[in-house]
């Protein structure tokens, strides 16, 4: 079985199915592109997987440890605990704290010190933290934002809160990553440092990231694979080739632009 | 490490001072008997809205039934102390006080924290006006409407600031700590908090418990200081003005609900010659701070022995502060 397997997922707001009949595999230790155009359901869809709506019906399995589990229904921090994290599209670090703070509290499930530790100050309470601080600056530094570990998220430039926001999700030790455009707002030079980057990050961790992004020719030249959206409905899938090539891609979403 | 325990130091040291300033000032009777009822009752402003801060400025949620659980702790001290009159009933009745308020903030916690905003407010206030017919309705335990008399009055100086002490390190010691960074992140965006992997309902009530705990102790410390209590001590009024303390000094801010609590409780007791002008005058006051300080007197600022110590290293050694 793959790592996670989406069937015929839907989820419907009124009248609107904004998720329809949705099939999606992920395999570990790859990276897979998320495309359509604005308002097709991608944020939807990742809201979905990470548990903060719940679908209206479908099936999301993860295989944990070679067991099958059922994802969907259940509360995100459990979601996120069996190993998948996520980035906003709309930015939503803890704004009023620091950069530091951000990453340490998205390690704060495997923390080892739990509340009587820490209100008494047992010394599992000092190892523990100071293990955390390593390990919080150790990620920070990917994106060279160790140096500004002490300032507060809101006032990070904002290319540097997309950032910080990638970090703190891998700071929760994913299986699986869900970056929603990450480049958002980026000029061109900038989205492709961090597509890069992105694509380091993937590998290095060995771990799966699922991306959305708009510049199609970025995700064509790192995703191994793509997925396409288009009002709610998952259009085609492939390689980027197949994609490239597909007549339903051409007309929905490629036509116009290229 | 090491410089945590200069940290650690540098604040036991400000703690020893500011005990041993007041003892003398005491002693030296500076602060009368009359001053040391207005001083008894800012300790216990002091470490209920310390509790209610936690709830309200660093947890995000509302509560305005702290004075329930302060009842609690009052009661149960009370009548640990009419059985047996001296410290060690005090202490056990503040134990007792500290596990039954802890109990019942837990057993409630679970319902009401699903609540969000107006609908949390009402029901935190729902649960401290059962907690006040629960004790109306407990018969020869606690005396219905009459109330209880005829403690000893043991509360003084120095188990006040035992009370301060106490509540300030399981506080102070919560929030510096990754299960309390953890609450923190609940106020500032609680999607986002869920989606790291923090259990919000944990966590929330984990700050809900802590409150209650912290607010008993100052109802042992009530029911020790006046030799009387009785139900309507504890009533919405009370919860009132613990609010008023911990939005005054700044929705997590320690250092200000501190400073609020001994601000208002001055200005409290200047004002009681005005009779009920006093309330007029209280009410223009916190609207002044409320138009001029949105954020409280300190907003999310602390004093903090880092920067303190900061501070005073640049001045003697400039040298080593530039090599750095
Ligand atoms: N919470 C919601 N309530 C109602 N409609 C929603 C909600 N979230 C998304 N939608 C609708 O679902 C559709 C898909 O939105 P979204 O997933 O954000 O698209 P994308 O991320 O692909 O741009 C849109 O029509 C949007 O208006
Ligand atoms: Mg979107």
């Amino acid at each position: 079985m793959s790592l996670l397997q989406v069937e015929k997922l839907t989820k419907n707001f009124g009248g609107l199915a904004a998720v329809s009949m949705v099939d999606f595999k992920l395999e570990s230790n790859e990276l897979v592109g998320l495309i359509g155009p604005n308002g097709a359901g991608k944020t939807t869809l990742f809201n979905l997987l990470t548990g903060v709506y719940v679908p209206t019906s479908g099936e999301i399995v993860m295989e944990i440890d070679g067991k099958k589990e059922r994802l969907n229904g259940v509360k995100p921090y459990v979601i996120t605990k069996k190993g998948l994290a996520r980035t906003f599209q709309n930015i939503r670090l803890f704004k009023e704290l620091t950069v530091l703070d951000n990453v340490l509290i998205a390690m704060h499930q495997n923390s080892k010190a739990g509340v009587l530790a820490s209100i008494f100050r047992l010394p599992k309470y000092y190892r523990s933290e100071e293990g955390m601080r390593q390990e919080a600056l150790s990620l920070l530094s990917i994106f060279d934002l160790d140096n500004k570990q002490q300032e507060l998220a809101k006032n990070l430039p904002y290319g540097d809160q997309r950032c910080l926001e990638i970090v703190r999700a891998l700071a929760t030790k994913p299986k699986i990553l869900f970056l929603d455009e990450p480049a958002a707002g980026m000029n061109p030079q900038e989205t492709a440092d961090l597509t890069k980057q992105i694509r380091k990050i993937q590998q290095d961790f060995k771990i799966t990231v699922v991306l959305i992004e708009h510049d199609m020719s970025l995700v064509m030249d790192i995703c191994e694979r793509i997925y396409v959206l288009e009002y709610g409905r998952m259009i085609a899938h492939g390689t980027p080739g197949e994609i490239k090539q597909n007549p339903k891609v051409i007309k929905a979403y490629l036509g116009g632009e290229e | 490490m090491k410089q945590l325990n200069k940290y650690n130091a540098g604040w036991l040291a400000l703690s020893v001072i500011i005990y041993f300033v007041v003892q003398m000032l005491i002693q030296a009777d500076v602060i009368d008997y009359y001053y040391q009822i207005t001083l008894m009752n800012i300790c216990m402003d002091i470490i209920l809205a310390l509790g209610l801060n936690l709830i309200i400025g660093f947890t995000g949620q509302f509560s305005l039934g702290h004075a329930g659980f302060m009842s609690i702790g009052a009661y149960c001290c009370a009548i640990m102390m009419l059985k047996m009159p001296d410290l060690t009933g005090f202490l056990l009745g503040l134990l007792l006080g500290v596990i039954v308020a802890s109990l019942v903030a837990l057993i409630v916690a679970i319902p009401t924290l699903r609540l969000k905003g107006d609908y949390l407010a009402i029901a935190t206030l729902g649960i401290s006006e059962i907690i006040r017919i629960a004790i109306l309705n407990m018969g020869d335990l606690t005396n219905g409407a009459a109330g209880l008399s005829g403690m000893p009055i043991l509360n003084n100086w120095t188990l006040s600031f035992f009370g301060i002490m106490l509540s300030l390190i399981i506080i102070v010691n919560y929030i510096k700590s990754s299960p309390g960074r953890a609450t923190i992140a609940i106020r500032e965006d609680e999607i986002a908090a869920e989606s790291m992997g923090i259990n919000t309902t944990k966590y929330k009530t984990i700050a809900f418990v802590i409150g209650a705990f912290t607010a008993s102790i100052a109802g042992s410390l009530y029911a020790s200081s006046f030799s009387m209590i009785k139900p309507d001590n504890f009533g919405f009024m009370k919860s009132v003005d613990i609010l008023i303390i911990v939005v005054f000094g700044g929705l997590g801010s320690v250092t200000g609900t501190i400073i609020a609590a001994i601000s208002l409780g001055i200005l409290n007791m200047l004002l009681q010659p005005f009779g009920q002008l006093r309330m007029i005058i209280y009410a223009i006051a916190l609207i002044a701070i409320m138009v001029f300080k949105p954020g409280g007197l300190l907003q999310h600022k602390e004093l903090s022995m880092k920067k303190l110590f900061g501070r005073l290293s640049k001045k003697n050694t400039p040298k080593k502060e530039a090599s750095k």
